[in-house]
């Protein structure tokens, strides 16, 4: 059974009031997670991590290494979950695909001229070709900002459904640079034509500009999703990435997530943190809880 | 414009808001709050017996039981409390300018040292969510002194050329909703004008006033110059009749309003009133919708919808209604009801048992009207006064839940197709005391607010208070301003 779904006009997405997301965005901080309710939500916090190299020096034994932690996160202490995924350079798929066998982690890989997307549409979807043919499970493409802020919606939306295509089994996650979209009614829109384009995931940031990830941000995606999802029925998943590096802000984010999403959302199939060095802040905070004592950094592996 | 294939929206489409990850609970620590077991009134300085013998039980609503006892005043206590105001005012309407402000400054940093303190006994008498009277009206309170302390040495600025005197003793009468703020509200403006007072708290929540007397002491203010008398109607009835008051300062309910009105009709006593409301909070098409919701969130639900100004009727523009109803039920479905003292609760206890029959009986009323009654599905503790965040859909303007003053958790919805429209019905009410109006179109508001009969209209945001703006009625929401500059005006002749 399927029916068609009605474009929306891009031009005309719903606005957002920046000074009312902010109030918002203040009370999920006040919400109290300690003891049980803590430990729960760090677990669910390293499960949801895509663990990321994403470096011109990267090679194939630093993500031999990463891969490792990424099963092995705390050996030290039992019970600890594995990160959702790893996500890598098209070029490093093979190898972290390999490194992975066996496990239930996924291989993500950015694509399309990653991180500014300047590049013709032809090579982007080669090399989501490329990545998706190496293994990759999950696909992490950006859009075309500059197109975008040009008011080009129909461009973005046309690149996105193509990369969609070209992604055949693997997830889309659509990667919106919101450090360069300059405003929230620009995020919401952009979300808009992601979700109505096919995207699985909307993203909101490389790491590679500031800033990054922001809880307004995240809210405003957050809220279009939940818009999206009662008009089509169809779940999009949301992955904050880049500057949620302590376990507190995680939570936040988790919070965030039950309240505007609910608990259908609380699960790394459809919410997962993009970071690299957030999975040993949240490490240090399980071994207080267990030890009761923080430990030194050095007890944490770093990968 | 069409696009691909996609699985088909289920019929009843819905959020979970129900998860196996719960917020720990966080109840505030109680153990370091002092309490005498019975309070005395405050006069002259001093904490004395009252002349009646009586005393009266405060109750913590949340969990129906007695925290103090407190005295009943009657009129020879208001008598002396009076007369020593009287006393002090004049040498404390003699003092200078600087020297008010000094003490003013200092009744605020002492309430700020003791902020914690404050928070936890306003919640426990009043019922309010901790969260609230810690972040709000704690260093609302504060701030209020503050600004009417910077004020007392500039009241040749305030009102150039005119020659401001103050008027002598003022009798000042507050509610139960904002126990410490409304103290603060009325205290600070009548101190840095060079009046004296005889402050009445509620008699469900006398406690932080009570609390407040013991920083007027310990900050050194002269005896008499705040005089604090806890009792009922008939203790305010003595204040408002006292032959020597000068000011009647008063916040509550419209009937007593009108009361005090006439009963000093005839003397030289000037007046002011803050009374109640039946706000009009106006969402058109082009708002942003999901902050919207938040703004009618906070306009309602905050302080358990006890708030003079809250935003108890919604209109929504039609195009929208659906959208705007769906998001506020899954909103309401995030709010935490409970322990008050407990950090994440959102929404408290209602104030007394008094209180909570009466929210009940407009809900019936309601029901009985014809509109479709909404309830969040949280849980409520068993013991202690607690309503459910209520909707009212469908509902009508000549509906009595749409025209009454319900002082509770309990939204009125009604629909509008145009702008003239909705500015008649918003207006089509005895009450003016405030407004809320969405949109994303500055000249919308700014059309509105102009035909807004309200005291206060907020844009895009709702329930926002600050000392330095003025806040009151048209109508019978009362009259007088109280904060900012404006806030003055009623302590002073020229």
């Amino acid at each position: 059974m399927s029916t068609r779904i009605i474009l929306p006009d891009f031009r005309n997405t719903p606005v957002v009031d920046q000074v009312g997301i902010e109030e918002r965005v203040a009370r999920f901080t006040t919400r109290s997670i300690k003891k049980a309710s803590k430990m729960q939500g760090l677990k669910l916090t390293l499960s949801m991590i895509d663990l990321t190299t994403l470096e011109g020096k990267d090679t194939e034994g630093k993500v031999k290494q990463m891969c490792y932690k990424a099963a092995h996160l705390h050996d030290v202490i039992p019970g600890i979950p594995s990160v959702a995924a790893v996500c890598v350079y098209p070029t490093m798929v093979k190898t972290a695909k390999d490194a992975l066998k066996g496990t239930s982690i996924k291989v993500a890989s950015v694509s399309t001229a990653f991180p500014s997307g300047q590049s013709t549409r032809e090579i982007k979807i080669n090399d989501t070709k490329f990545a998706v043919e190496n293994g990759a499970d999950e696909i992490d493409m950006v859009i075309s900002r500059g197109e975008f802020l040009k008011g080009n919606y129909n461009y973005v939306f046309d690149e996105i459904a193509e990369i969609k295509e070209a992604c055949g089994p693997a997830r889309l996650k659509v990667i919106f640079e919101t450090g360069e979209l300059s405003t929230l009614d620009n995020v919401r829109r952009a979300s808009e034509i992601a979700m109505y384009a096919g995207a699985d995931f909307i993203k909101t940031s490389t790491g590679k500009i500031s800033p990054a990830a922001t809880m307004p941000v995240t809210l405003v995606m957050l809220e279009a999703i939940r818009d999206y999802y009662y008009k089509t029925g169809r779940m999009v998943g949301m992955k904050p990435a880049g500057g949620i590096s302590t376990a507190k802000a995680a939570l936040h984010y988790l919070v965030m997530v039950k309240e505007t999403l609910g608990g259908a959302w609380l699960s790394n199939e459809w919410f997962r943190f993009g970071a690299s060095s957030l999975a040993n802040d949240v490490l240090m905070q399980i071994a207080k809880e267990t030890h009761g004592v923080y430990q030194s950094s050095d007890y944490f592996s770093k990968d | 414009m069409t696009t691909k294939t996609s699985k088909k929206p289920e019929t009843k489409l819905g959020l979970d808001f129900t998860t196996d990850w719960a917020y720990a609970p966080a109840p505030e620590d109680t153990k370091h709050i002092k309490l005498e077991k019975q309070y005395d009134l405050f006069i002259d300085g001093k904490f004395v017996k009252p002349n009646s013998k009586k005393y009266f039980d405060t109750v913590n609503p949340a969990t129906e039981q007695k925290i103090a006892e407190v005295a009943d005043a009657d009129e020879k206590d208001v008598d002396k409390a009076v007369k020593a105001a009287r006393k002090a005012f004049a040498k404390w309407s003699k003092t200078s300018p600087k020297e008010r402000g000094k003490y003013i400054y200092r009744i605020a940093r002492l309430m700020q040292e003791r902020a914690r303190e404050f928070a936890v006994v306003e919640t426990m008498d009043g019922g309010k969510s901790i969260r609230e009277s810690r972040d709000i009206d704690v260093p609302l309170a504060a701030n209020h002194f503050f600004y009417n302390a910077g004020w007392a040495d500039k009241l040749e600025y305030a009102f150039p050329n005119r020659n401001p005197q103050p008027l002598g003793v003022a009798g000042q009468i507050i509610p139960w909703n904002f126990p410490l703020l409304m103290a603060a509200w009325k205290i600070a403006p009548a101190l840095a004008t060079g009046n004296t007072v005889v402050l009445k708290p509620a008699e469900t929540t006398p406690l932080t006033a009570l609390k407040l007397a013991e920083v007027l002491r310990d900050s050194g203010l002269p005896d008499g110059v705040v005089n604090i008398v806890t009792g009922a109607g008939r203790t305010g009835a003595a204040i408002v009749n006292h032959p020597d008051v000068n000011k009647v300062a008063f916040t509550g309910s419209t009937d007593v309003g009108k009361l005090i009105q006439k009963s000093i009709a005839g003397t030289d006593k000037k007046l002011t009133l803050e009374l109640g409301g039946k706000a009009a909070n106006i969402i058109f098409e082009d708002a942003p919708l999901d902050q919207a919701v938040e703004g009618i969130i906070n306009g309602i639900f905050f302080n358990q919808g006890h708030v003079c100004c809250a935003g108890s009727r919604l209109f929504v523009q039609e195009s929208v209604a659906d959208i705007v109803i769906r998001k506020l039920k899954d909103r309401m479905e995030s709010l935490i009801v409970g322990d008050p003292m407990d950090k994440n609760t959102d929404i408290g206890a209602i104030n007394s048992k008094e209180q909570l029959l009466k929210i009940q009986e407009y809900i019936k009323i309601g029901k009985n009207e014809g509109a479709e009654l909404y309830q969040s599905s949280c849980s409520i503790p068993g013991k202690g006064y607690f309503c459910r965040p209520t909707l009212f859909l469908n509902a009508s303007q000549s509906h009595r839940i749409v025209q009454e003053e319900i002082f509770g958790p309990v939204l009125a919805v009604q629909t509008f197709r145009t702008i003239e429209e909705v500015i008649e019905k918003a207006n089509n009410i005895p009450y003016g005391l405030s407004a809320g109006v969405w949109t994303d179109k500055g000249s919308k508001i700014f059309n509105l607010t102009t035909k807004m009969r309200a005291g206060v209209v907020w844009a895009n945001t709702y329930n926002k208070f600050d000392p330095t703006s003025p806040f009151g009625g048209y109508k019978e929401s009362g009259f007088g301003r109280e904060g900012g500059l404006h806030g003055l005006l009623p302590y002073v002749k020229f």
